[in-house]
């Protein structure tokens, strides 16, 4: 099993039907599993803030929304995970691929590499650090029951080494 | 026309078809409220910008149910990539409502670019979407509404609020409320 499979595995345990997704290289085997899959409807936004608006409308219309991103797009996303999802209760998965962290070739990618995790706590938002592949399949669906039981968003960050297990 | 006139024909539409109807941000929620306050509303509080996405959110997830959203001006220009995303979607159970009032209104009329020759009809069009309808009449959105279930109609209205109350439901009400409308099957006339 490949990392991508592993993480698919996690989507597909805790029931999630509705995905959107920013790319990132990370992503690229992940995004076209979803996007075959006919029991997730699949929505490649463009920008990290509008797919948590979308995610929104599909969890009030019934969805277990998750989105697929770079975590580049967190800071993209900060008003709309307060001003939206935290201040109606609005449960969302966020899964990131982790960039700018161990491993990371791009310079830029760094500063919010660093950010990330502190974002996160400053925001209240619960996330998960898996380091196996059967961590990231059995955490994702742990944190989805938990965005589901909170009533808020949650993360699973998937560093670069993640990514380059066997 | 008014910002309020516009609102109250997309509101009587939404109430006679059984739609879904998410209201903008700002002034434009509590003139909504003002209008036509029933469980079918979802009050959009916060997020500026997402008023379009959460109505294309909402309609992918139920497409046997008709869905509409209000939106502005200054909140489209802030999120313009959410026209494009709707146009990929396409949903046919969609309509979205651009009110154009050239303004951002509930923050002191401060003038937006549409105000000095930002077309969001064409953009809109540009963005991929293929019914797009454009009016600055009521007659004319009457019209439009009752011809179409889908699509981006931009309206536009004069700069200025209605003297409307605040809205007094907590975030929690609002959703609870409309989560319970949405998940009741479609009965639409």
């Amino acid at each position: 099993m490949t990392p991508s499979e592993a993480v698919y595995q996690g989507i597909k345990d805790a029931g999630i039907d509705f995905i959107v997704s920013v790319p990132c290289a990370n992503l690229k085997e992940l995004i076209p599993m979803v996007d075959s899959d006919p029991d997730i409807i699949h929505v490649p936004v463009t920008r990290e803030e509008e797919g948590v608006g979308v995610c929104a409308g599909a969890y009030m219309g019934g969805k277990r929304p998750a989105m697929l991103m770079q975590n580049s797009g967190l800071g993209n996303s900060i008003n709309a995970l307060a001003s939206l999802d935290i201040l109606y209760g609005i449960p969302l998965l966020m899964i990131m691929s982790h960039r700018g962290v161990e491993g990371e070739p791009i310079v830029a990618q760094v500063p919010m590499g660093q950010l990330t995790a502190p974002l996160l706590e400053t925001l209240d938002i619960p996330y998960f650090l898996p380091e196996s592949k059967q961590d990231a399949t059995d955490m994702i669906v742990t944190a989805m029951d938990d965005a589901f039981s909170k009533k808020t968003p949650v993360a699973v960050l998937l560093p670069i080494i993640f990514w380059r297990q066997a | 026309m008014k910002r309020m006139d516009a609102i109250s024909e997309i509101a009587e539409k939404a109430t006679a078809s059984n739609a879904l109807l998410v209201g903008n941000i700002g002034i434009p929620c509590k003139e909504l409220h003002q209008t036509c306050d029933i469980p079918n509303n979802f009050y959009m509080l916060g997020s500026m910008g997402l008023a379009s996405s959460i109505g294309l959110g909402l309609a992918l997830s139920l497409p046997e149910r008709k869905v509409m959203a209000i939106d502005g001006d200054g909140s489209v220009l802030m999120n313009m990539g959410s026209l494009a995303t709707i146009a990929w979607q396409a949903p046919d159970n969609y309509l979205l409502v651009i009110i154009d009032n050239g303004a951002y209104g509930s923050t002191g009329n401060q003038p937006t670019a549409t105000s000095q020759g930002a077309d969001l009809a064409r953009v809109a069009e540009g963005a991929g979407n293929l019914k797009v309808y454009d009016t600055d009449t009521k007659e004319g959105l009457r019209k439009i509404l009752q011809e179409t279930d889908n699509g981006i109609i931009i309206v536009r209205t004069l700069p200025g609020n209605a003297g409307v109350p605040n809205i007094k439901m907590s975030p929690e009400e609002i959703i609870k409320r409309f989560m319970a409308e949405a998940s009741r099957p479609s009965s639409s006339v």
